[in-house]
Order: structure tokens, then C-alpha cells, then sequence
């Protein structure tokens, strides 16, 4: 039964979602609404599940820290301290002139004390993150960019015409690598990509159907 | 003569002066008048009928443009339409249209309580007037009706998906049953999948653990459904070789099944006591918080393995530079075409795009699971005779072709 | 260690300071580059300067701040030049951190527009932007390819209200405006695969006009839609919100950072040849 009922569940609301698609009455759009609802909802309750198991994995981890003397506690007490200080002011604000604590509504995101901790912490932390991927690239491409054989000469050449084709100061190369550049991404960028999206679409829609017939069971933890 | 000369001027002077009275008294006239504008001919051939392959709530009009759009006089401006609730009945307006346009679809809403609400299997009648830029000159077409909306329980505009789709399931369950009976079917190496083994074997040697990261997806996600089958297979023979496992999680859903797939794989392997809660955990479902959590347990952990299987986003050379500054062997798979160039620069071994989905009919080699790749190869090949076809139809200018995969939304 | 060998392991280390003095030197500079436009800006940008007076523009702000370098300047640029159209702005945000950086927009930009500017030649005055009448702002939901479903059949489906619990029904910008039927133009400013499901959910499904800003990584991935004609333009990185800028006769933070991007991409090719010229020395000594 505990095998039977997710892959039943499964089979009768895939095959509801597929169907759907073809029927524009206003019954199954109804139905759609409700399903789509019901998503949500159980979204939220596992927001629930992955809140605790940060908690425990952390707690435990200050636990064995203590235990063993060491002073491993450190940061998974900072990683608690920056969930709390993120939840609680989040539920604090203003409705109606009455300061306090909401649970049910969004008045806590309006606190100036949540907007400062999103505005000077989260979106510089945030910027900084994806910052160090212009140094990665940097890093990345001077591994990796070595012209070992006509392939990789190849694609070498093609990142040099795209990276230049922006470039104001390389004179009257400008225009051309312009072009050349507009060639490589509107032809066999193109080509390529398409080809490869079409086969992603065609692995997805497969994929999907081996999940809804029941022959993917991989998600259940079952080969 | 000089007298009839005489008195000829006098009546041409007099002729000349009455015309200039006369011209002075219309041009003043004309100033306090507005020119006269005729009706225009009124719109021919007005039908009214139900929306096709809609929800209901919705009337299409369609006419013949009045002879004075763009053509005749040009008087018409727009085309207001009327509705009638009873035959003979009062009208109300309801929209209007450019003039040029002979086609409206009167769309209401579902909801009762909204204020353009249409009820459907209810009897309405419609006009169209012809209106010029002096709105009380106009003409009215004959009503039409009585037309009823009524929602449809088949899109007939999406039957060229349902042929495929129907076919390509005809498909899928002919090459299993054909597997099942036993016949071998080919499936080309994937270097990456190959790898896996060696992979979880060096881990074992080196006594440090293996990461798998899942991607940025959801549970919805087709990648990432695939990840859960790489990953139970990982999990095994993590189990069986007595190997850390490390699968840090960015969605609460990908979380709770992961942890599932993890634990019902070590109870496969034998090793159900080898399971540990903090093996599978979530971090956050922040992208960069995650990566920084992540490349954190990277430099610390420093995992034998890394195993990115699933969605990634800008965050992809991240995990895979740090991972290969801490000197962990990297084994990656996408379906985001944007970020398989970092992947292959960065990492060992790369599945590009569908091989993603082929790993589990790869690595179980299943039956099942290899006939629907046989199907998907199938359905790839005709979608490549077809986009042949297309090229050449178009060319030659062939219409036909295109409005044979025509979809209608 | 020969100089060849040495430039072909070249710690990274000093690839990152090299660059970051080259990105600081840059930044400081405060000298002007020519931004050339392409046709994929120029589209979405002529579109907008076409939608008449009144006319409802839905702008999806779904990024993250990690992304807000690339996608807030085109942002910037889009509101504002909707504003001076006296054009409606109708805002979602389907990333989890996208009603941060919607508000940060909706507040600069409608300080901006309190004073008078020339754009092009042509004078604009100030005006107060009021919420609910000039814009409105539906905030976030998650599972976004849901949401985009939802908003085609009615936006207050998955928004009853606004971000600031007003219901859509009492907005007066909203009194007729129930899904992308009533929307000239759509365009979503994404870093994530929510640009996907904008395509295969809302344009396929709704067939509206859309255009795209994203990130430069992804952009090159969208020009099949572009070329399929579901998309009307593609606004790509800093480039295309620079680009949007020189336009709209609006410099801002993207002219500032094309800059560096420029002089930031020579680093890496330089670094490119170095690492190759050590490459074949050291294979050419070998083979001798």
C-alpha cells in the first residue's frame, strides 16, 4: 500500500493535468484553480519540514561541538541567530496604527528594522555572491581556454570574437566582429541550442510520462 | 454703343458685386456650420456565434467592414456593438472596435459577481454600428441573434499536440513491451554516468565523503526527478561501500523526498542502520546563500566527489570552481543549456541536457526504463524528418505544411 | 619552472587582484565608452514609445539582488520611460526576493519623475506617480509557473489584493483589467528559469507580446524565441540595459558599469593569451 498509493495518486492527477490541457470548460479550469491551490499549500507545510531540519542539523552540531570541546559551535550559532533575526521581525508591524505581532499577514514586511536587515545585509551579501563569478569566469577561462586541438581552438576563437564584439577600442575590427559575433550566436548557437532544447523536450515529455505511468519511480526512493 | 457700353459695365459691376456678397454671405455661413456628414454604409453579413475552444462566458461577432471603411467616403471611424438582453429589448453597449477590424470577441467573466459577467446558455442579440467621427451619424446593422455562450469540453485547436502526444505514448509502451521480452537495446556510453562508479570508489579509498547536490530546482522539476533516480542509485552504493554521503537541499519538497530516496536506498543496500538524519538537510531556498553554504561544506568537508545533478543557474561555476580548487573529482548534468558551458570547462564529466534524463534507464538498465528511451530516440527522429520537410515546404512556399502543426492557444 | 611553464600555472590568485585593481581603476575612471544598439533592444524599447496613453504594461521583477547589477538598470530605465509615456505599470514579482527590489525601483523612480526632464529632445514635466492610479504592484507568490497560469485567467486569482493588502477590485487602475487580455506588453526581468516559464506558460498559453531582460549569461539561450517571433526583443546584461539607456536618452548605472565590463573582458583575453603562449612554448620545448 505504501508503494501503491503515491504511484495511484500520481497516475490519476497526471493523467487529470494532461487532460486538462484539452478540455477549456470551465469544470476543469475549476479543478486546475483548486490543484494548483492545493500546491501551494502543501508547498508551505514542507517550508515547515526544511525549517526544522535546519534547526536540528545546526542544534546538533553545537550539541557535538560542546561535547567534543571544540569550537565548531561557532557559525552553526550564527546560521541560527541569522534565522531568527530574519522570522521574528518579519512577523512584527504596523496594521491600523496598532503595533505588534502578525501572524496571518504581511504587515511585518513593511518593518523598517526587516527592510534594513534585507537592504544592508541580504542584498549586498547577495551582490557580493554572484560578484565573484566575474573572477571565476576570469579563473575558469584561463584553465580551461588552451587551444589543445582544432575543437578547442575553435570555440577559443568564438569567445574571443563574442567577448570583443562590445568592445569600442579594437578600431575597425569593431564592425566585423560584430557581425561575426551576431553570425555565431543567430547560426550555430542557434542550431545548437535547438537542438538541444528539442531534445530536452522531448526527455522531459518522456520523463514525465514514465513518472505518470508509474515506470520512473525513482522518486520514491524505488529503482 | 458708348451707352450700351456703358450699361454693360454697369451690369457687369453690379453681377461682380452680388457674387462677392453672395460668396461673402456662404463663406460666413459656412464658418458657423458644420459640414454635413452622410451615414456610411452599414456593416453586412454580421453573424454571432460562441467562441470556439474557450471556457464559455465569451460571443464572437464577426461582419463584412462597412463599404465606407477605408474606401467610399472613409467616414467610418469605429464600429460601436450593442447587446440586446430580449429580443426587441433595450441595448446597452459593450464594446467597440477600430474601424478596419472586422472581427470582436465580447469576453465576460466567470465570476458571478463580476461586473462584465456573461451567463452562459442565455439568449443575447447583438448590432454593430457603423459610427463616423460625428457620433450621432451612424448606421445600424440588422440584429443577429439569439446566440447562447456555452464553454467547450474539447480544444480543437490543440488536436496536432494530442496526436503527438497520443503517438509518442503508443510509442514509449511498444518499445517496452518489445524490452520486456527481452531483446537487448542499445544505449550509447555517457562517460559521466560511467564515472559515477570509479567515482564513489575513490571516495571510499580516500575515507572522505561524497557530495550530491540536487540544483536549484523543484520537486516539479523534470531534472530534478531525474536527480532523485541518480541519486538512489548513488545512495546504494554509498551504502554499500560504507561511504559519508553529503546532499545538501535549497526546496523543503526536494528536502523530504530526498531524504526518503537516501533512506530507502541504504534499506535496499542492507544498511539501514548506516542511514544518518543529517546525511540529507535543507539550507535555505536563497540561491547564493545556498552556494555560499555549499562551497563552505566544500572547503571544509573536502568531499573525494561532487555530483551536481539537476537545475543550476548562475550559481554553476561557483560550486564547480570551488570544487575544484578543494581537488574533488566533478561529475555534473543539465538541463539548462546556459550553464553547461560553465559545467563542461569546470568538471571532469558533463551529461549535457537529456542524457540527464537517460540516467536511470543508464544505470538500472531496466527494461522498462530503456524502451522509453528507445521511443524518445523514435520521436527525435521524426521531429527531425518533420523540421526537414518544414524547411523545404517553406522554401517552395507551401502553406499547407505550416498550417498542418498549427496550434491555436 | 621555465617563464612558460610559469604563466601556464599561474596562481588564480593573481588573476583576481589583477582584475579587481583593473575594475576599481575603471569604475573611477568616470570617462564615457559609445554603447552601438542592436535591433533585440531597440524592439522592446520602439514598443513601449508605441503603446498608446493609458495603456497597461506588466512588468515581472523577478530577480534576486544578486542579480540587480545586470537587471535593476534596465528596470530603472523601463519604469521610467513607462512613466513618461503616461503609460499604467502593473508589477509582479515571482522571485523571493523580487518585492525588495521592486520597491526600491518604484521608490526612486517615482522621486525621479517629481522633476522635469529632457529625453530626445523632448520635454517631459513632473508628475506625482500615485500607487494604485500609475502603478500597482501585486507582490510575490512562490511556484511562479503556476502564478503566471493563474494571472491568465484572472490576476486576482493568485492576487486578491496587492502587495499592500489592498483588494484589486477597489484599484482603480485595475477596474477593467482582469488578465493578459487587457495588457499591451508584458516584459519580465529575469535572472532564473522563470523566464521559462513566462514562455511556455504565459506567451504559448495567452499569446501576448513579451520581451525578455536577462541576465548577459542567459541571454544568448533566448534568441530561439526571439527568432520564432514569441518573444519581440531580448535585453540582455548590462549591455542591454546600457543600450535601453542610450535609447531612452537615460544614462544611469549601466553606462557606468559597461565600462568596466569592457576593460573587465580584455583582462580575461589577456589572461587567455598568456596561459596559451605558455601552452605552446612549454609543448613546443617539450617536443624539442
Amino acid at each position: 500500500m505504501k508503494q501503491q498509493l503515491p504511484i495511484a495518486l500520481v497516475f490519476i492527477f497526471g493523467l487529470f493535468m494532461v487532460f486538462q490541457y484539452f478540455v477549456p470548460h470551465e469544470t476543469s479550469e475549476e479543478a486546475y484553480e483548486f490543484l494548483l491551490d492545493w500546491i501551494v499549500i502543501i508547498g508551505i507545510f514542507a517550508l515547515g519540514l526544511g525549517i526544522w531540519s535546519l534547526i536540528k542539523v545546526n542544534w546538533d552540531k553545537i550539541a557535538e561541538a560542546r561535547r567534543n570541546n571544540t569550537r565548531e559551535w561557532f557559525y552553526p550559532c550564527v546560521t541560527m541567530a541569522g534565522l531568527l533575526m530574519i522570522i521574528i521581525p518579519g512577523f512584527y508591524g504596523t496594521k491600523d496604527g496598532v503595533s505588534g505581532f502578525y501572524f496571518l499577514s504581511s504587515e511585518g514586511l513593511q518593518n523598517s528594522f526587516f527592510r534594513q536587515l534585507f537592504n544592508y545585509i541580504i542584498v549586498p551579501a547577495q551582490s557580493t555572491m554572484f560578484a565573484l563569478l566575474a573572477f571565476y569566469i576570469a579563473s575558469a577561462a584561463y584553465r580551461a581556454f588552451r587551444a589543445r586541438n582544432i575543437l578547442s581552438t575553435l570555440l577559443l576563437g568564438a569567445a574571443l570574437i563574442v567577448m570583443l564584439r562590445f568592445n569600442p577600442y579594437i578600431g575597425p575590427l569593431s564592425p566585423i566582429f560584430a557581425d561575426m559575433a551576431n553570425w555565431l550566436l543567430n547560426v550555430p548557437n542557434l542550431a545548437a541550442k535547438r537542438a538541444i532544447v528539442i531534445g530536452i523536450g522531448l526527455g522531459v515529455v518522456a520523463t514525465a510520462m514514465k513518472v505518470v505511468l508509474g515506470i520512473e519511480r525513482g522518486y520514491m526512493g524505488k529503482g | 454703343m458708348t451707352r450700351r457700353l456703358l450699361s454693360g459695365v454697369l451690369m457687369g459691376l453690379v453681377v461682380c458685386l452680388a457674387c462677392n456678397a453672395s460668396a461673402q454671405s456662404d463663406s460666413s455661413q459656412m464658418a458657423t456650420q458644420v459640414p454635413a456628414v452622410s451615414p456610411p454604409a452599414p456593416v453586412t453579413n454580421l453573424t454571432a456565434k460562441d467562441t470556439e475552444n474557450d471556457h464559455g462566458h465569451s460571443i464572437t461577432l464577426r461582419w463584412t467592414k462597412s463599404l465606407d471603411d477605408g474606401a467610399g467616403t472613409g467616414a467610418v471611424l469605429k464600429y460601436d456593438i450593442y447587446r440586446h438582453t430580449t429580443d426587441g429589448g433595450p441595448d446597452s453597449l459593450v464594446g467597440f472596435v477600430a474601424s478596419g477590424e472586422s472581427k470582436w470577441e465580447h469576453q465576460g467573466s466567470r465570476e458571478k459577481e463580476a461586473n462584465d459577467y456573461i451567463p452562459d446558455y442565455t439568449n443575447f442579440w447583438y448590432r454593430v454600428d457603423a459610427v463616423t467621427v460625428d457620433s450621432s451619424v451612424r448606421s445600424a446593422a440588422t440584429v443577429v441573434g439569439p446566440v447562447q455562450s456555452s464553454g467547450q469540453w474539447y480544444n480543437t485547436g490543440r488536436t496536432v499536440v494530442l496526436i503527438f502526444v497520443l503517438g509518442f505514448g503508443f510509442a514509449t509502451l511498444f518499445f517496452v513491451t518489445h524490452a520486456k521480452k527481452g531483446k537487448d537495446l542499445y544505449v550509447r556510453p555517457l562517460a559521466g554516468l560511467e564515472a559515477v562508479d570509479d567515482a564513489i570508489g575513490r571516495a571510499t579509498e580516500m575515507g572522505k565523503p561524497i557530495l550530491y547536490v540536487l540544483g536549484l530546482g523543484t520537486a516539479a522539476d523534470i531534472a530534478t526527478i531525474a536527480s532523485f533516480s541518480i541519486l538512489g542509485r548513488v545512495a546504494k552504493r554509498v551504502a554499500e561501500n560504507k561511504t559519508d554521503l553529503i546532499v545538501p537541499c535549497t526546496d523543503p519538497v526536494v528536502f523530504a523526498v530526498a531524504q526518503e530516496v537516501v533512506r530507502s536506498s541504504f534499506l535496499d543496500a542492507g544498511r539501514p542502520d548506516g542511514y544518518k538524519e543529517d546525511m540529507v538537510y535543507f539550507l535555505t531556498q536563497n540561491q547564493f546563500a545556498y552556494v555560499g553554504a555549499v562551497n563552505g561544506t566544500m572547503l571544509r568537508e573536502r568531499p573525494a566527489t561532487n555530483i551536481y545533478m539537476g537545475k543550476f543557474f548562475a550559481e554553476s561555476l561557483l560550486l564547480a570552481e570551488t570544487g575544484a580548487s578543494a581537488g574533488s573529482i566533478q561529475i555534473a548534468g543539465t538541463d539548462e543549456v546556459a550553464q553547461i558551458p560553465f559545467f563542461v570547462v569546470a568538471c571532469d564529466y558533463t551529461l549535457i541536457g537529456e542524457e540527464l534524463y537517460a540516467a536511470s534507464a543508464y544505470l538500472s538498465r531496466e527494461p522498462l526504463l530503456l524502451g522509453s528511451l528507445k521511443a524518445q530516440d523514435l520521436a527525435k527522429a521524426a521531429v527531425l524528418i518533420i523540421v526537414a520537410i518544414g524547411a523545404v515546404a517553406i522554401n517552395l512556399d507551401w502553406p499547407v505544411f505550416k498550417e498542418l502543426f498549427k496550434v491555436v492557444n | 619552472m621555465t617563464l612558460f611553464d610559469k604563466m601556464m600555472t599561474l596562481d588564480r590568485r593573481w588573476i583576481f587582484l589583477f582584475l579587481a585593481v583593473v575594475c576599481f581603476i575603471t569604475y573611477y575612471g568616470k570617462f564615457q565608452i559609445p554603447i552601438p544598439v542592436n535591433s533585440e533592444v531597440r524592439s522592446v524599447y520602439n514598443k513601449i514609445e508605441s503603446l498608446p496613453e493609458g495603456s497597461i504594461v506588466f512588468l515581472g521583477i523577478d530577480y534576486d539582488p544578486s542579480s540587480q547589477a545586470e537587471l535593476h538598470p534596465m528596470t530603472y530605465a523601463i519604469m521610467e520611460h513607462c512613466f513618461r509615456r503616461k503609460l499604467g505599470v502593473l508589477t509582479a514579482a515571482l522571485s523571493q526576493n523580487g518585492p525588495g527590489m521592486a520597491e526600491q525601483v518604484f521608490m526612486d523612480v517615482v522621486d525621479s519623475m517629481k522633476l522635469p526632464r529632457e529625453y530626445n529632445g523632448v520635454e517631459y514635466p513632473a508628475r506625482d506617480i500615485v500607487k494604485g492610479v500609475d502603478y500597482v504592484f501585486l507582490g510575490y507568490k512562490p511556484y511562479f509557473s503556476l502564478i503566471i497560469l493563474g494571472m491568465g485567467q484572472n490576476f486576482r486569482i493568485p492576487f486578491p489584493a496587492d502587495y499592500y493588502g489592498t483588494p484589486l477590485d477597489s484599484i482603480p487602475m485595475m477596474q477593467g483589467v482582469n488578465n493578459y487580455d487587457q495588457v499591451a506588453f508584458v516584459c519580465d526581468l529575469t535572472s532564473g528559469n522563470i523566464a521559462d516559464a513566462w514562455i511556455s506558460y504565459g506567451q504559448s498559453r495567452f499569446n501576448f507580446d513579451m520581451a525578455l531582460g536577462l541576465t548577459g549569461v542567459m541571454a544568448a539561450d533566448y534568441y530561439p524565441f526571439l527568432n520564432s517571433g514569441q518573444l519581440i526583443g531580448i535585453m540582455g546584461g548590462l549591455f542591454g540595459a546600457a543600450q535601453y539607456e542610450q535609447l531612452a536618452d537615460n544614462a544611469g548605472l549601466a553606462k557606468d558599469g559597461m565600462r568596466v565590463q569592457v576593460f573587465a573582458h580584455l583582462v580575461i583575453i589577456l589572461f587567455i593569451i598568456i596561459a596559451n603562449v605558455g601552452f605552446f612554448m612549454s609543448r613546443r620545448k617539450q617536443g624539442n
